[in-house]
């Protein structure tokens, strides 16, 4: 395991320092179209919207891991469902709170009902929803499948009410509404060549952290495990010793 | 005289309608700031603070990994022992 390139375990790790530092520095120093009310804070799209377009693939990615855990009945995929989980979550509450200080600056309150705000909203509650009902069943096995079903329903109901909804209404979010996609303020296509990299870095950091948080849990369990094992192995000896 | 009147007229509204659009024409950017290089320090305060979680999240994979291993070590001495 060790030192056996260690390039092979690291590559996606050094790939997502190198693609934030590169959005950090880019979305300071690039060229950005001039712009009415928006002025400099249009570098947002490089910090605050990828984060629901990484918060959007890590809950996909947790979707597909609570499927294969019910197909499979592997408390791993269980237990990277839940992870995967969290980090989009955490995405999520960065991005609420993010978009919040933009809208401050720019649409004049820090919360304006806009149908776009209020959807992610629901969709976030939706998930501590989920963490209240997985955390309250203590049996493993049903705590996974309940929690399974759960992600899988949460996830069909996140999405249309984050993506569909907003659009059948006015909202002061580009693309939806009677507004315009970003592809208007990204004219000159400059903004594109920053944007992207830095969805794909803030995604792979989501997935770095899911990473860390599955394998503490996986982990625990093990640890857990153990100390059951040799308490009952133990409990066991003093059992047969006395008998003896 | 009174074609004088309108002529004059004529020009203040093309002058202010001119002076209108340049005042107008120019978004409020943070170029100065760009151009005098204080943005560079904006960009390392947030490399720093960057660098800083990075740190942190590659140590926590570190410690991670040396818990897996003993762990792992543990298990495997405890299914020689039974």
């Amino acid at each position: 395991m060790e030192n056996k390139n260690w390039i092979v375990t690291w590559w996606w790790k050094i790939l997502t320092v190198a693609l934030l530092l590169f959005t950090i520095v880019m979305g300071m120093m690039a060229e950005v179209p001039h712009l009415y009310i928006l002025n400099e804070t249009i570098r947002n799209l490089y910090f605050h919207v990828p984060m629901w377009f990484g918060m959007t693939i890590l809950l996909f990615v947790a979707m597909i891991y609570s499927v294969k855990f019910l197909r499979s009945g592997n408390p791993e995929h269980d237990i990277k469902s839940a992870a995967f989980t969290n980090a989009g979550i955490l995405f999520g509450i960065c991005g609420i709170l993010t978009g919040m200080i933009w809208a401050q600056f720019t649409w004049g309150v820090f919360w304006n009902n806009d149908p776009k705000e209020n959807a992610a909203a629901v969709g976030l509650l939706l998930y501590f929803s989920y963490f209240v009902l997985r955390n309250s069943i203590d049996d493993l096995e049903k705590q996974a499948r309940v929690s399974s079903v759960a992600n899988i329903i949460f996830y069909f109901i996140f999405i249309p009410i984050i993506f569909i909804v907003p659009r059948l209404t006015d909202s002061l979010h580009p693309g939806n509404g009677g507004n315009p996609g970003f592809n208007t303020y990204d004219l000159d296509s400059n903004m594109r060549m920053i944007f992207y990299p830095a969805v794909i870095g803030w995604t792979l950091l989501g997935t770095w952290i899911a990473n860390i948080i599955a394998r503490t849990e996986i982990v625990y369990r093990q640890f857990q495990f153990a100390v059951n094992n040799h308490s009952t192995n133990n409990s066991a000896k003093q059992i047969d010793s006395k008998i003896k | 005289m009174k074609k004088l009147i309108s002529f004059i007229m004529l020009m203040q509204i093309v002058v202010i309608k001119a002076i209108a659009q340049s005042s107008r024409g120019e978004v409020a950017m943070a170029d100065v700031m760009r151009s005098n290089g204080k943005i560079y320090v904006v960009i390392a305060v947030l490399l720093t603070i960057f660098a800083a979680l990075i740190c942190f999240i590659i140590m926590q994979e570190l410690r991670l990994k040396r818990i897996e291993k003993k762990l792992n070590e543990h298990i495997k001495n405890q299914n020689k022992q039974q």
